[in-house]
């Protein structure tokens, strides 16, 4: 190996620290080679060795509650769930954000990519996909350049590789002008014989990589980009390491894949995302026999003057690895030829214990593979509370002026309803095909995406994405609860019974003690919650450094649940019918801390969120799943964002009806305040004593609201609206800002 | 009675198009882009999705798939096919259709549950409905800008050979509103909106699109 101790090594360049360094040189026994440098920089970066938060994901872990449907846990590229009949879900959710702020449209484009061949990778195919999405403020100049080509990249990805679009989320501050949020999940199905393993076992065995020849693009994703903070103004200078997304190509590997796992033809398989070549090579090795050899020089290239760093750097698209029994290595090769997909034997599994590359003969690495993948450093990084958080807890929401009367009221819900993060998203979702595959039975503006997915018996899964990073700001604890809370309503709202949690965790710099807290209590928030609901964390995803200069973004979990529905026929969507009882289910207390109307009416966020009430939203889940399956409901609609009032306008309109509605106590706080844990529902005629009688018996406070019908939505003594004048409300606001 | 469905690579709807076969009461007969053979079909369907991609103008490569070689000649013969989405773009660029699909005005994707008007229930795939009845499909695509000369749409107008009209908005700009073209016999017939996707109201806005299906079943038994 050439190894010239005189030259100092660009590590630093690398994002590598004077520490990490030297743990290398320790690690080997001598200084690195370029290759073995380059490798360890992206395995060891924060994107994909989670050196700075792995110390608290611990808790999803040690806290995690008894569940009998987990087939596989973290740590693997996705978890498995089983939803019974023998059939098991994976779902995950993953962040693009960097790339998505300096090139919108392959930045999310590839985002979409990324998380589909995840879920591939476990032996599911992948059956639809959802995203949450934040931008800047609506009107600001950039968010006009961010979000159209966001959304057209994963309009152009996700449609082309046929996967419904279900549901996600939209929304603006302007903590994101900078540091847009791209998170972007997918859910697949197999049988329980399919799971598949990312382990590369059996010596002799083959190791072939497929798909997308290796180009120089992406080169530095994982590490210069997603793992540093923007400085101002030199995101141009970051292009060259987003990757560029070909969905046709993908489209066949799926199929490609799915063909050879079922003939049996894959031992082991990962696919090529953040740290590409590097990442499937360590990992792969780590999890198996711990020995491979590789021949760099057979890694079919895009770019002949690549060498053996870049080729290990690159991010390019659509590649995975599998290994493969000698004697079927033809078979493979054949299939991958039957779907036009290039395909190239680079090497073997070994039994010696090290990972070893060559180049044309020579040896450019040799390491542990554990040391890379496994062993990386891991950061206990300070955390303070910052000394703002005192300040902001103390300006409440319960200072601001409230609306007075009727007409007050009602123009404080017009105005909730046009503000660009309540407003009718069709601008957004019109751009995604939700049809495809024809399994899709909800999907946006419900509450939750809901697919079949077997026909025979109705079984399905639901599933919710949800964030509220103005709760977290106020406080992260508290906040990730409420999110985990509505993300579990959702689910519930269908009529499934939620099971599992996915997270996409998006924090500022981690080398900020203040963000480190806001992590840290965000961490300790979902792992308590998920451990009292009784759904444990299957995986996630981390993003720091979304912040831009001294500017972070406000701390965004985002979180997403995983429900079984017994029979998808008798789903329960948001649409009223009309000539029905509208009941709220669950206590209203005042609570407007972070709230919708504080945001959009007077710009506030202070005070402290909504009290999260785990348990009560456990017997609300229990109600709604119950009721759905004796058909007592009609429509059911969590409430959360703006509250009863925006929930009772979207119902109305969506379901084509009116309603009117009398609210005992304070119509304000009855209309706009957020406590967890409700929801209103639509009773069946003929149902509403049994329902009444149920929800007693559950211990979830029912009130009888009103009855939907007319053409208006109507608050006695208070106000009335045309449906005509909501919707205008609603569906003008994103036509009008973007075009 | 046995309809083929053609996957092309890049095929997504072939799976939908052959459910709503079956529920209409036939038998969908998987066909394969890269085989020079129709099975002995009765008649075949031209599935949505992105061919071989599309990066170029949507249909444009599909055209020249083995199984093309065999399609054309027989539906020149008179063997029904219908072509939705991207079947419509492969048969107006194989030739089977005047005219061509282009970029939607808005240029964006459109994807929305959408009021049709049925103009012409004569062809092989509308016969079960009515002329001048309303049915609610979704349209969900990038490229669906029906356009032609005008020589061509006066042709297509005077022969009635506009099969579907988008009835309230126009979604994608496309000349005179036309959502789904036939050829001269009414046995070839394209269109937009994606009737697969509209047989059952638990996963589509309707089940007005079975028409379609069940259409090509009486037609082809009378």
């Amino acid at each position: 190996m050439t190894n010239q101790t005189s030259v100092t090594q660009p590590y630093a360049a690398l994002g590598l620290t004077d520490d990490e360094y030297a743990t290398i040189i320790t690690t080997l026994g001598r200084r690195p080679t370029d290759a073995e440098l380059a490798l360890y920089s992206v395995m060891w970066s924060e994107h994909c060795s989670y050196k700075s938060s792995k110390a608290h994901l611990r808790q999803f872990g040690s806290k995690a509650p008894t569940s009998t449907a987990l087939l596989a846990g973290i740590g693997h590229n996705a978890g498995v769930v089983d939803i019974g009949q023998g059939y098991a879900v994976t779902f995950k959710v993953e962040s693009h954000n960097h790339p998505s702020y300096v090139e919108p449209h392959q930045g999310a484009a590839t985002g979409v990519g990324g998380i589909v061949r995840d879920i591939l990778a476990m032996g599911a195919r992948p059956v639809a996909v959802m995203d949450a999405l934040r931008f800047g403020p609506a009107d600001a100049h950039d968010t006009a350049r961010v979000l159209p080509g966001v959304v057209g990249g994963i309009s152009f990805y996700g449609n082309c590789l046929g996967l419904p679009n279900i549901g996600g989320e939209l929304d603006f501050d302007a903590c994101y002008a900078g540091n847009p949020l791209v998170n972007a999940l997918c859910v697949g199905v197999m049988r329980h014989a399919d799971l598949q393993i990312a382990a590369a076992t059996g010596p002799g065995n083959k190791v072939i990589i497929f798909g997308s020849r290796t180009g120089p693009d992406g080169i530095g994703g994982a590490s210069v980009l997603a793992s540093a903070s923007f400085s101002a103004g030199g995101e141009g200078a970051k292009r060259p390491s987003v990757q560029v997304g070909d969905p046709f190509l993908e489209k066949l590997l799926i199929e490609c894949c799915l063909e050879a796992f079922a003939a049996g033809l894959v031992v082991g398989i990962q696919d090529l995302g953040a740290a590409g070549v590097a990442c499937a090579t360590t990992e792969l090795a780590a999890a198996g026999t711990k020995g491979m050899r590789v021949q760099l020089d057979k890694v079919p290239l895009r770019d002949p003057s690549l060498g053996p760093p870049e080729i290990l750097m690159s991010e390019s698209q659509e590649r995975m690895m599998a290994v493969v029994e000698p004697g079927n290595v033809e078979r493979f090769l054949a299939l991958c030829a039957k779907w036009d997909i290039e395909a190239a034997e680079i090497g073997e599994v070994t039994s010696h214990g090290r990972l070893t590359m060559s180049w044309h003969g020579e040896t450019v690495v040799d390491i542990p593979p554990g040391s890379a993948a496994d062993d990386g450093p891991v950061y206990f990084r300070s955390i303070r509370r910052p000394a703002s958080q005192d300040a902001l807890e103390q300006d409440a929401a319960d200072a601001l002026p409230r609306p007075d009367g009727g007409d007050e009221l009602r123009a404080a819900l017009l105005a909730v309803l046009a503000a660009p993060g309540q407003a009718a998203k069709n601008w957004v979702t019109d751009q995604y095909d939700r049809y495809v595959r024809g399994d899709t039975v909800l999907a946006m503006p419900e509450d939750g995406g809901l697919l079949r997915v077997d026909e025979r018996t109705g079984l399905g899964i639901a599933l919710a994405l949800d964030g509220n990073a103005r709760y977290c700001a106020l406080d992260p604890y508290r906040g990730t609860q409420l999110v985990l809370s509505e993300s579990f309503r959702n689910v519930a709202v269908t009529g499934a019974r939620p099971l599992a949690v996915t997270n996409c965790l998006n924090f500022g710099s981690p080398e900020d003690p203040a963000v480190m807290w806001q992590f840290a209590e965000a961490v300790r928030g979902l792992a308590d919650g998920c451990q009292a609901l009784g759904v444990p964390v299957t995986g996630g995803n981390v993003s720091f450094y979304n912040q831009t200069g001294t500017d972070a973004i406000h701390p965004t979990p985002v979180v997403g649940v995983l429900g079984v529905h017994d029979d998808v026929r008798r789903r329960l969507g948001i649409g009223f019918p009309p000539g029905v009882a509208l009941l709220v289910l669950g206590r209203t207390r005042p609570e407007l801390g972070g709230s919708v109307w504080a945001h959009v009416l007077h710009g506030h966020l202070g005070g402290r969120p909504p009290r999260p009430d785990l348990a009560a939203e456990s017997r609300l889940a229990a109600l709604l799943a119950r009721a759905c399956a004796d058909g007592m409901l009609a429509a059911a609609h969590d409430l959360s964002d703006g509250g009863l009032a925006v929930a009772l306008a979207e119902s109305c309109l969506r379901g084509g009806t009116g309603c009117r509605v009398e609210l005992g106590g304070d119509p304000f706080t009855a209309l706009f305040s957020e406590s967890a844990a409700r929801a209103v529902v639509a009773v069946r005629p003929e149902q509403e004593t049994a329902f009444g009688a149920l929800a007693e018996e559950l211990g979830v406070p029912a009130t009888v609201i009103g009855r939907t019908g007319g053409d208006a939505l109507a608050v006695d003594g208070c106000f009335q609206i045309p449906l005509a004048e909501l919707a205008a409300a609603r569906e003008g606001t994103l036509p009008r800002i973007f075009g | 009675m046995r309809i083929g469905v053609i996957t092309f690579p890049g095929s997504l709807d072939d799976v939908d198009a052959a459910r709503a076969v079956r529920r209409a009461g036939a038998d969908a007969v998987p066909l394969w882009h890269g085989d020079r053979d129709l099975g002995g079909v009765d008649a075949v369907i031209l599935p949505g999705g992105f061919s071989y991609g599309d990066y170029l103008r949507c249909g444009a490569i599909a055209r020249f798939a083995p199984v093309m070689g065999e399609l054309v000649p027989a539906a020149r013969k008179g063997l029904p096919v219908l072509g939705i989405c991207n079947g419509f773009q492969i048969l107006c660029e194989a030739g089977l259709l005047p005219g061509v699909l282009t970029r939607n005005a808005g240029r964006r994707f459109v994807t929305r549950d959408l009021r049709l008007r049925v103009e012409n229930a004569a062809t092989a795939w509308t016969g079960s409905y009515e002329a001048g009845q309303e049915i609610v499909v979704p349209l969900k695509s990038g490229e669906g800008r029906y356009t032609a000369p005008p020589d061509i749409l006066e042709a297509l107008e005077t022969e009635r050979r506009v099969v579907i009209r988008y009835a309230d908005d126009n979604p994608n700009g496309a000349v005179a509103s036309i959502a789904g073209i036939c050829d001269e016999r009414g046995t070839v017939v394209g269109l937009m909106p994606h009737p697969e996707h509209a047989t059952d109201p638990l996963t589509g806005p309707s089940a007005d699109g079975l028409g379609f299906f069940t259409s090509i079943l009486a037609g082809v038994r009378a």
